[in-house]
């Protein structure tokens, strides 16, 4: 352990402006010290510092207010059952703006100018993609709350990660033998034009193969559009299945305009709750969608088999039974994904646990850690279910839900198998150099 | 579905974006037209009309209808007095610089982005209907509402209209924007007569954005595309020109609802807009206008 | 704006004292390049001292400031307000970007191509859009900008969309020499970024104080007179916005070398008006007032996020509404934006 330890502790880069740097910074007091210093710190009950990338404002400010309350929820239990490694931990709380550049100018103010030990609570796609090259080369551990396909494509580095939740072609894997045998045979997709469109574009059409299943049409909406009605006619008119999945400020008006297009006389409707996250499923106009389905990651309504995990979960981060803020029935969460910031914190804690983190000189340690885990099991920590992570392509795996709606409430009617949504490993992050 | 049903969806379509552009874009040209600088704020006026519209219906309870006619009336009247009070805080004493007035508009539009959320939030959220009633075409269902919005929006043009070209009011607007030291000279308050505009053009926003809302939701990022929007429905149309602002207003609109119905939505997008940059650029003054500036 | 003084300066009439006579260009040609090769020393020496966050800030915001420069030659010289500059930009982004990614091209062919790829939209840009003047200008080239927007949304197959793409480490490497030179070094990459600024604001400079420029300026001011006088200023305005299409794109293109991520953000519209912002806070139509502009912009956004945390806790409140208030106060009272009011007041020989 002392000599990894002194290995680890020798200045990585060679690089002349890092050293003219220290000198200067040390004559003028400017720099936090050298690698000692920092271990002696480490050594005290110092906080560790979690740079949370949030998207306060910009358009994924819905997501990043209740990504903000999960997170306080389980840093506050985490804190209280006596932090990491008996150190307490620190959120640092950044807007990105939800913009890429903005994004990565954050990443390298939490490494460079915060001291972060590690980012993490990254949402949407594009940020996680415009970011991740500023981690690696910082080489700095990005643990993103996204869902997006990115990581697990392996396209991106070996510093970011994706234990707390399950990625798009894994949801869309487990979802198609449930659409294929309950819901029909034609299915017609509409999807947003850009973020995570591309990977149920993508990754539907196959999955539906497998089980006999065909996607007979694709409606692309670019993300300049506010009204959808006009592209309603392009749905054949012989599809069995609506697949739906949109994001953003205008998801409520898509679903309500389906309604208008379609009444009663509707096609079946299976959709990802992405299209009605943060919005009351009980909005005038959305009567319609009565019988219909839902993927969700995690159940929004509580359900009558919670588990007790689930149950303190809900009452820690503060949301009712019907999903929404507890003291304010208006006011909806993304339950479908907040539950990722509280599981990744818990896989972060697990893995600086595992790799005896004590600062950022073992941040190698504390990556090849994270790539070590193999599973988490179901319980206060992972109230969402159990999870299997690959430590090759950076992702975990778990179960998903589908829920119908009835009577104004989301009932969970069936829920997957992890199996059902593993796919063959695209590449290995773990042959990158760290 | 068949190719003449699916036309006359997107023509519907078209026509509502239309409506609403009509209302939103004739303030953003008045602005234009007789003070002479480019209001960015506009789209946050838009969106402020929209969120109050939804404070105000949630307050009013009973029928979804009492509370949309309370937010029509009240909307309006204080996104009017923002505006005014931007228009005296600010514009003013900047003199209407072109340039000055862009960056501070672009200030003001961040602002009022800025109380949206703090005290609003980020979330969309939705205001029902005044009614709601489904129009059973033999092809498909269409909201009732949405072809009220055409009906309400063309009377409201009508009003508008009849303001400026038939009361003292109109008249002295008009002078105003045709010269505006002549204007001064024959004693019209000038300085007064640009807070009013300014005003009217902010509510004649509130008044597009309280239609909308029903249909879309209000939320605090709503106001950018819009505003691009009535920006070039007032330069195809010619600056000054209100009859061009609503003809181009009808324009765009129904061509980016039928194209729409021809191409996939990106593709349709990226050709409408095309088509219609390429009318300014070979018609460069717009569709009725003489001269560009 | 910035046009009266300059006016002024255009007509062989007697000019007010303190104005810079064109004649008198030698007098203070020292000390303006003085002034230049200072800020550019200053910009080398900081490489040294500055802590590494302020560093990696500095570096982006050098990049980010030859686009805002590119934007002042078309603005603030030749009075043309473009919304549509994020095309430009992008051009340079994708030219670069999408050789490495799909081509294997090496970083020095890739930049030129991103440069190309931008002069070659600016010019097809140009020859349309300048049939238009004034505020229809605006529309049409934001109008253009869009249909670029989409146009990268549309191919994502190849672009990756909003998503974007990332361009290995690997890739982002100079071989020099026996050796390489690795532009995701930090501090490579901020000599890579300072050379390309120093480059380019020097032939800025150049550019301004050239006939070529003056005649910009004389088309800003009045441009039928200028006609009259028997200049093209079709042509000089086309130009102009090929120079401007270059400058910009060589920025997008750095950017996509030094920072490694390619994506449509970039074209959105919103990254149209952020260098117009710039340059107005910075002064258009001085040749530092980007770089000025730019780094004001980003420490406003940066330090604003960092009191508002410290003060304001639970308060739904950000730097959208601060950078609000700023450009408000800023256009009150310093309307002709930093240097340029500075200028005015007290240093009139500053280009």
């Amino acid at each position: 352990m002392t000599e990894e330890r002194a290995s680890d502790m020798l200045p990585k880069t060679s690089l002349s402006r890092r050293n003219v740097l220290k000198g200067a910074g040390a004559a003028a007091g400017l720099a936090v010290g050298p690698g000692f210093v920092r271990y002696a710190q480490a050594q005290s009950s110092a906080p560790i510092k979690i740079g949370f990338q949030a998207h306060k404002t910009g358009i994924g400010a819905s997501y990043g207010r209740w990504y903000e309350r999960t997170t306080n929820a389980a840093v506050k239990l985490i804190n209280e059952a006596g932090g990491i490694n008996g150190r307490p931990v620190e959120i640092v709380i950044e807007d990105d703006g939800t913009d890429p550049n903005r994004g990565a100018e954050v990443v390298a103010k939490f490494a460079n100018q915060h001291k972060c030990d590690i980012v993490y609570g990254t949402l949407f796609s594009h940020v996680v993609i415009g970011s991740a090259p500023t981690a690696g080369e910082l080489k700095i551990p990005y643990y993103v709350v996204s869902e997006g396909h990115h990581v697990a494509s392996t396209k991106l580095n070996r510093y970011v990660f994706q234990p707390g939740i399950t990625d798009v072609k894994s949801q869309i894997q487990a979802m198609a033998p449930w659409i294929a045998a309950n819901a029909g045979k034609k299915v017609t997709q509409i999807f947003p034009d850009f973020a995570f469109g591309y990977d149920h574009r993508d990754y539907l059409p196959p999955a539906l193969k497998a089980q006999g299943a065909d996607v007979i049409a694709q409606i692309a909406i670019p993300p300049t559009e506010s009204s959808f009605t006009r592209y309603f006619p392009q749905i054949p008119a012989d599809t069995d299945v609506i697949y739906h999945v949109m994001v953003g400020p205008a998801v409520l008006t898509f679903v309500k305009e389906l309604g208008e297009f379609y009444g009663s006389n509707r096609p079946q409707l299976f959709g990802f709750i992405d299209s009605l996250e943060a919005v009351d499923i009980n909005s005038p106009g959305l009567g319609f969608l009565d019988g219909s389905h839902f993927w969700e990651g995690s159940p929004r309504y509580a359900q009558p088999d919670d588990s007790d995990a689930q149950k303190a979960y809900r009452a820690a981060v503060g949301i009712d039974d019907n999903g929404a803020a507890v003291g304010d029935p208006k006011d909806i969460s993304t339950a479908a994904h907040m539950f990722g910031c509280w599981e990744t914190l818990y896989v972060i804690k697990k893995a600086m646990e595992d790799a005896g983190y004590r600062g950022p000189e073992d941040r190698g340690k504390l990556v090849e850690a994270t790539e070590a885990l193999t599973e988490f099991a179901e319980g206060p920590e992972h109230p969402q279910g159990p999870k299997t992570f690959n430590g090759k392509i950076h992702q975990c795996f778990g179960i998903q839900y589908i829920s119908k709606v009835e009577n104004g409430r989301l009932n969970v009617v069936h829920k997957t198998s992890i199996e059902d949504g593993i796919y063959e490993p695209e590449g290995d992050y773990t042959t990158m150099p760290l | 579905m068949a190719f003449g049903p699916h036309l006359l969806l997107a023509a519907l379509e078209g026509l509502v974006t239309s409506a609403v552009l009509a209302l939103m874009a004739l303030g953003l040209s008045l602005v234009f037209g007789v003070m002479r600088v480019v209001n960015v704020a506009h789209g946050e006026f838009y969106m402020l009309g929209a969120v109050v519209a939804w404070w105000v219906a949630s307050l009013v309870t009973g029928h979804p209808a009492l509370g949309f006619l309370a937010a029509l009336v009240i909307s309006p009247l204080i996104v009017g007095a923002v505006a005014l009070l931007a228009e005296r805080l600010v514009l003013r004493r900047l003199d209407y610089n072109p340039e000055a007035t862009i960056v501070a508009t672009i200030g003001i539009l961040y602002i009022l982005q800025q109380l949206a959320l703090t005290f609003y939030g980020p979330d969309a959220r939705p205001v029902a209907a005044p009614f709601t009633y489904r129009v059973l075409f033999p092809w498909f269902g269409y909201s009732g509402y949405k072809l009220a919005v055409v009906g309400a929006s063309v009377a409201l043009l009508l009003v508008t209209w009849f303001v400026l070209m038939r009361t003292r009011l109109g008249l002295v607007m008009r002078a105003t924007q045709y010269d505006r030291e002549t204007a001064q000279a024959f004693a019209i308050p000038v300085d007064r007569v640009y807070a009013g505009v300014f005003a009217l053009g902010a509510m004649l926003a509130a008044v597009a954005a309280v239609l909308i809302v029903p249909i879309s939701q209000a939320h605090y990022l709503m106001g950018l595309d819009p505003l691009l929007l009535s920006f070039i429905v007032v330069i195809i149309g010619g600056l000054g020109s209100l009859r061009g602002t609503l003809v181009a207003a009808v324009l765009i609109g129904l061509s980016d609802g039928i194209i729409s119905a021809f191409f996939q939505p990106t593709l349709a997008k990226m050709i409408a807009t095309l088509i219609v940059a390429l009318v300014l650029v070979f018609r460069p003054t717009g569709l009725f206008g003489t001269s560009a500036r | 704006m910035t046009g009266e003084e300059a006016t002024r300066e255009m007509p062989a009439t007697p000019v007010p004292r303190r104005r810079r006579p064109p004649a008198g260009n030698r007098v203070s040609t020292g000390r303006v390049v003085a002034l230049h090769a200072g800020v550019i020393a200053l910009l080398l020496a900081l490489q040294f001292v500055l802590p590494s966050y302020h560093h990696g800030v500095l570096a982006r915001v050098l990049v980010l400031a030859v686009f805002a420069m590119g934007y002042n030659l078309l603005f603030g010289y030749a009075g043309l307000l473009s919304l549509g500059h994020a095309m430009f930009f992008s051009a340079g982004l994708y030219g670069a970007g999408l050789s490495i990614y799909h081509l294997g091209w090496s970083a020095p062919s890739a930049f030129a191509g991103g440069v190309i790829s931008g002069a070659v939209l600016a010019t097809a840009i140009g020859v349309l859009a300048l049939r238009t003047t004034g505020v229809a200008f605006m529309i049409v080239t934001m109008m253009f900008a869009q249909v670029f927007y989409l146009t990268t949304l549309y191919f994502n197959v190849w672009t990756g969309g909003d998503q974007g793409v990332v361009l290995q480490q690997q890739a982002r490497t100079i071989p020099f020499a026996g050796s390489t030179i690795d532009l995701t070094d930090p501090a490579t990459r901020y000599f890579a970024a300072l050379a390309l600024f120093s480059v380019v604001l020097f032939s800025v400079l150049a550019l301004v104080r050239s006939p070529r420029g003056r005649v910009l300026v004389a088309i800003r001011e009045n441009e039928q007179r200028t006609t009259m006088l028997g200049y093209d200023t079709f042509a000089s305005k086309l130009v102009a916005v090929v120079i401007s299409g270059i400058v910009c794109s060589a920025a997008g293109a750095a950017y996509a070398l030094l920072f490694g991520y390619v994506g449509s953000t970039f074209a959105s519209v919103q990254y149209s008006i952020l260098p117009l912002l710039w340059v107005l806070l910075g002064g258009a139509a001085t040749t530092l007032g980007p770089f000025v502009g730019t780094l004001l912009m980003y420490y406003l956004i940066d330090l604003s996020n960092d009191v508002l945390a410290a003060w304001a806790p639970g308060w739904n409140f950000s730097a959208i509404g601060i950078v609000g208030i700023a450009l408000i106060l800023l256009i009150l009272f310093f309307p002709k934006g930093l240097l340029g009011s500075i200028r005015e007041r007290w240093v009139p020989w500053l280009p």
